[in-house]
């Protein structure tokens, strides 16, 4: 089934020379040391975030700290300013749940149901449509802020969260609809057609036949949309009102004061804890992930 | 294949069509609010956007038509130049490495390796973070006087300098830099997955005719990868261009202005300096780079998709 | 437990001063850090105690910058915040785009004519109507210095900048960085404007105000950009994209002797605990003691839907104006009441210099709008400015007599 497995069983028959070794050793030494390039800036922030602000001002960016103190993880998640109130970034977490998974939800099914009808259902012009959805995904959503919101205000959403969950829907869709696209091409289409010929709806074809094989397409749409989603600011900003502020504003607001002291141990326990959700689902579901694209996502 | 099938299964609707008409209704239902709102939201706005280019809209959007001077004004804008070169290096730098890096990373990994998945988990990490938060950690580490060039001196090598974020001739190079460091490993997933899907018979084909690993790699894997650099690629312009995040945490454009992506430029003008027109104009430039590059590509790809 | 107290007392207000009407009042800016947050809650419970709702919409980052994003895109929609944090010549661009309302009744019953500079008000107003109300004065032309490092460096506070650049030469010789600075347009621009108003105010004015082309291509104008080089010099090698208030803390720290900032930067040294006159000093930027460089911060009222939420905004526009709070939010935020007159006691020798200063120079015709802090002009121009004076500090190739032709064609663009 994979390459790896095949070359790598040929080669473990045979006794391994030492030329092979030294390969095999430089090979790790390789993969540690960008693993190590890449953890870098996390273990900054994560060393900073245990450090007082004396030890951040004397000591270098790797160095331990004295000792093991949270109290800038407390203070940013219940005690820290972010505008007149200074109740920490705990409180936009709410917000930015109630944006995402309705937003990633809908995106997804949307996106599973128009992959759908671009590889089996396809009617005249909808391979042009698909073209125009991709090219789409290129427009820079600055340009978009004016008449989105100027969208937004027509249609009565302006500054909620329903308005932030239609906008994160609209520029989320190309995406998984190319995802949900380029799985469905795999799929034999003599499946459908029996089903066809056997008198199955469009629905029933779906429901029966194609959802229960689309698990690994759904886990990496949804990481990809729960990750974009969660971690944007832009939409967020604009769009939100003072009570549906996500996550990442609060953030920004933290990081980002202007006056007094800065307290670099916070804003890095406040930037980690507001990008815990979107390392757990890396963390957890990366695996599926890879999976998932293994099973298709990444032909066509 | 799969493209046969389909087209097979096309001439089957049309034949339905006749009898069904109702069902054959139900796919361009389902499709009908995407293509709304995408024909609105997507190029209804790029339409209009057009139309802003070609006023002097300053602080909100008027209607007063001033033709092309906009775009004469931007591109006799020195910012603007610098922006653009940017871009292009930027760009071509950031997709070349990515590629580089993720083909190289997944073929490492592809070797049973010991503990993959914490590896793997460690290079894919940082496409989970944004900028805003890993954007004052690059800066730190970056920085000459508090980074890696001091920690390096501190640890004895006393004539190490990097302070390419301070430098506006290579301060481009320090944004290509976070930016391969946030998005090689998600390209390295694609690779990884690329890899395990390779048909095995045409491994031991190769092996069989006595190829070597390498050989094996550049002349049959490799080549039959080429959906996945094409997914790559779309899905690294499309970073690349919208890099605005990256700039406004690491640089916010400096040293002077030596860093500034167009996405940047266009956000300053629109927003903060009251050029709706100037910035609608860099808008529809940025576009129409993006397209003139990225339509040949597209197009040649999703048709020799239909031939095989 | 402060703040505990508080919201009972103010919990207990509300209840007492329920009156005929509580409306809401939707207020969008960037006053986000700790002192900052202190000083408009101090607003929030004036508010509260009058029976009205707050509705806090903070937007940090960049001078405002995402704020002004966030204010376009809400107006644009149809919803603006009941009041925002805007300034200057910005309040008239709105003002003419018909968004903002009318405060007249407000200011003649607190007399807002009497007990405001002439100066401040008129930036207050849109074709002779009160539209914003101001919270503060910030003075632009302030040095900081640690006369630690000065001593050491047998180094004398500069005076004008031709002195500063000798001074400078000491104080690097002793192994001190002499000025502290971040490589951020709109410090580059303050640095810019602070030499710029040694040639005078009222060379000053014709280049940042008026424009004239015959100004910005002046030999003054030459010579201000060749000073500006040489100042250069005496930054140290990690200044590019520093915050200010890094860079304020080498001067408390001692690595570095200046800054030239303005009197937001007070607030660093207060939060250190050093002390004024003692621990640091502040003086105008070299050569231009005579002259006030201002900043106004003032909060601008946009037209809102129902008589209770505009009732509550008139409410909040006077409130803003009275003497408690225009008191404790420039004390917690190092500038100077836009009131005239209040009691002084409670502020600091540097704030008492700059209110000496302020009334002064409005006397003399010296009071002049900062150019870096969108005072001067609209913010194209100011754009504009900023990409030439940055491009030039930070690149090695380009002579004066080039950045000032820049400077003058970047103008012209713009206007």
């Amino acid at each position: 089934m994979t390459s790896a497995n095949t070359m790598n069983s040929n080669s473990s028959r045979r006794q391994k020379t030492p030329l092979e070794h030294i390969l095999r050793v430089a090979l790790y030494i390789c993969l540690l040391g960008m693993a190590a390039v890449y953890l870098m800036p996390f273990l900054v922030m994560f060393l900073t975030s245990l450090k007082d602000v004396e030890e951040i001002r004397s000591g270098t960016l790797l160095s331990l700290p004295g000792s093991l103190n949270f109290d800038a993880w407390v203070k940013a998640w219940g005690g820290a300013c972010t505008g007149s109130s200074c109740n920490g970034i705990a409180p936009f977490f709410i917000n930015s749940f109630q944006i995402v998974i309705p937003a990633v939800l809908i995106s997804t099914i949307i996106g599973a149901l128009n992959g759908y009808v671009i590889s089996m259902w396809k009617f005249k012009g909808s391979d042009i449509f698909f073209g125009a959805l991709l090219i789409g995904c290129f427009i820079p959503f600055q340009v978009i802020l004016l008449p989105m919101a100027r969208t937004l205000g027509w249609l009565g959403i302006a500054n909620t969260t329903t308005g932030l969950v239609f906008v994160h829907v609209v520029y989320g869709v190309a995406f998984t609809t190319l995802f949900f696209r380029n799985f469905y091409q795999g799929i034999p289409s003599d499946l459908i057609k029996a089903a066809r010929l056997d008198g199955a709806g469009f629905f029933t074809i779906f429901r029966r036949i194609i959802l229960p094989i689309s698990t690994p397409i759904i886990v990496v749409t949804i990481i990809w949309q729960f990750t974009q989603i969660w971690n944007d600011f832009l939409f967020g900003v604009a769009f939100s009102g003072f009570d549906t502020q996500p996550v990442t504003v609060a953030l920004n607001n933290l990081v980002n004061t202007s006056f007094g002291g800065k307290e670099y141990n916070v804003d890095m326990a406040a930037a980690i804890l507001a990008a815990l959700p979107t390392l757990l689902v890396y963390v957890l579901a990366g695996k599926y992930f890879v999976r998932g694209l293994t099973a298709g996502a990444v032909k066509g | 294949m799969t493209i046969k099938a389909s087209s097979l299964e096309s001439k089957a609707t049309s034949a339905q069509a006749k009898s069904f008409s109702l069902a054959d209704l139900i796919p361009k239902l389902v499709m009908a609010p995407t293509i709304v709102v995408t024909l609105i939201c997507m190029y209804g706005y790029m339409i209009w956007t057009a139309v802003l280019s070609m006023t002097n809209s300053r602080m909100l959007p008027s209607y007063d038509f001033v033709g092309l001077s906009q775009y004469e004004r931007l591109f006799n804008n020195d910012r603007w130049i610098v922006a653009l070169t940017n871009l292009g290096i930027f760009g071509g730098l950031f997709i070349f490495i990515c590629l580089f890096l993720g083909v190289m990373l997944a073929i490492f990994l592809d070797q049973k390796i010991r503990n993959e998945g914490a590896i793997r988990t460690i290079y894919l990490y940082p496409m989970a973070i944004s900028f805003i938060v890993t954007g004052t950690a690059w800066k730190w580490l970056l920085n000459p006087t508090n980074g890696l060039e001091k920690m390096m001196v501190d640890w004895g090598f006393e004539s190490f300098t990097f302070d390419w974020l301070v430098n506006p001739d290579k301060v481009v190079y320090c944004l290509v830099i976070a930016a391969v460091w946030q998005a090689s490993g998600f390209v390295m997933a694609l690779f990884l997955a690329g890899l395990r899907g390779v048909d095995g018979d045409l491994i031991k084909a190769a092996n069989l005719d006595g190829a070597n690993i390498f050989t094996t790699y550049r002349r049959i894997i490799l080549p039959s990868l080429k959906p996945v650099f094409f997914s790559a690629v779309v899905i690294l312009s499309h970073i690349a261009i919208k890099s605005f995040d990256l700039v406004a945490a690491l640089t916010n454009g400096g040293p002077g202005y030596s860093s500034d992506l167009p996405a940047n430029f266009m956000y300053a003008h629109t927003f903060t300096r009251s050029q709706i027109g100037l910035g609608s104009a860099s808008a529809m430039v940025m576009l129409g780079c993006v397209l003139a590059i990225l339509i040949p590509y597209l197009y040649s790809e999703l048709r020799g998709e239909r031939h095989d | 437990m402060k703040k505990f107290a508080f919201a009972l007392t103010a919990a207990a207000l509300t209840v007492g001063a329920a009156n005929s009407y509580a409306g809401e009042v939707e207020v969008l800016h960037w006053w986000t850090s700790g002192g900052e947050a202190a000083s408009i809650n101090v607003l929030k419970g004036l508010m509260v105690e009058e029976g009205h709702t707050w509705k806090d919409f903070a937007v940090a980052g960049g001078a405002g910058e995402s704020a002004m994003t966030v204010l376009k895109s809400r107006a644009i929609s149809g919803n603006p915040p009941a009041s925002a944090q805007i300034k200057g010549p910005t309040i008239q661009e709105w003002g003419s785009l018909g968004f903002l309302t009318n405060l007249d009744a407000v200011a003649a019953q607190g007399e807002w004519d009497v007990v405001l500079p002439q100066v401040v008000s008129d930036v207050m107003k849109y074709e002779g109507h009160y539209v914003a109300a101001p919270v503060n004065v910030h003075r632009v032309n302030w040095m900081w210095a640690n006369p630690e490092v000065f001593r050491k460096s047998g180094a004398e506070l500069p005076t004008s900048w031709d002195q500063f650049l000798v001074e400078a030469e000491k104080i690097k010789a002793a192994g001190y960085t002499p000025l502290a600075h971040g490589g951020q347009a709109w410090q580059d621009a303050t640095l810019f404007e602070a030499i710029a108003l040694e040639k005078g105010v009222n060379f000053y004015n014709k280049a940042f105000i008026a424009h004239s082309d015959q100004t910005l291509r002046s030999q003054d104008m030459i010579d201000v950009f060749n000073t500006f080089k040489q100042v250069r010099k005496y930054v140290d090698v990690g200044f590019s994209g520093r915050d200010w208030n890094v860079a304020t803390s080498m001067v408390i720290n001692g690595e570095a002797a200046m800054q030239i900032m303005g009197d937001w930067a007070k607030g660093e040294f207060t939060a250190a605990n050093k002390k004024a006159g003692i621990d640091y000093v502040c003086l105008p930027a070299p050569g231009t003691s005579d002259s006030f460089t201002f900043n106004i911060d003032s909060l601008a009222m946009f037209k809102v839907e129902g008589k209770d939420n505009q009732a509550a905004q008139q409410d909040l526009a006077r409130l803003i104006l009275e003497p408690e709070f225009q008191e404790t939010f420039n004390l917690n935020k190092g500038s100077i009441p836009a009131r005239l007159n209040m009691p002084r006691e409670k502020f600091d020798t540097c704030a008492h210099a700059s209110m000496d200063s302020f009334l002064a120079s409005s006397t003399t015709g010296n009071l002049t709008p900062s150019m870096a802090h969108g005072m001067s002009t609209s913010s194209m121009v100011q754009g504009a400015i900023y990409d030439v004076v940055t491009n030039f500090f930070n690149d090695d190739s380009m002579t004066a007599e080039q950045a000032v032709d820049k400077l003058a064609r970047a103008v012209k663009a713009s206007l």
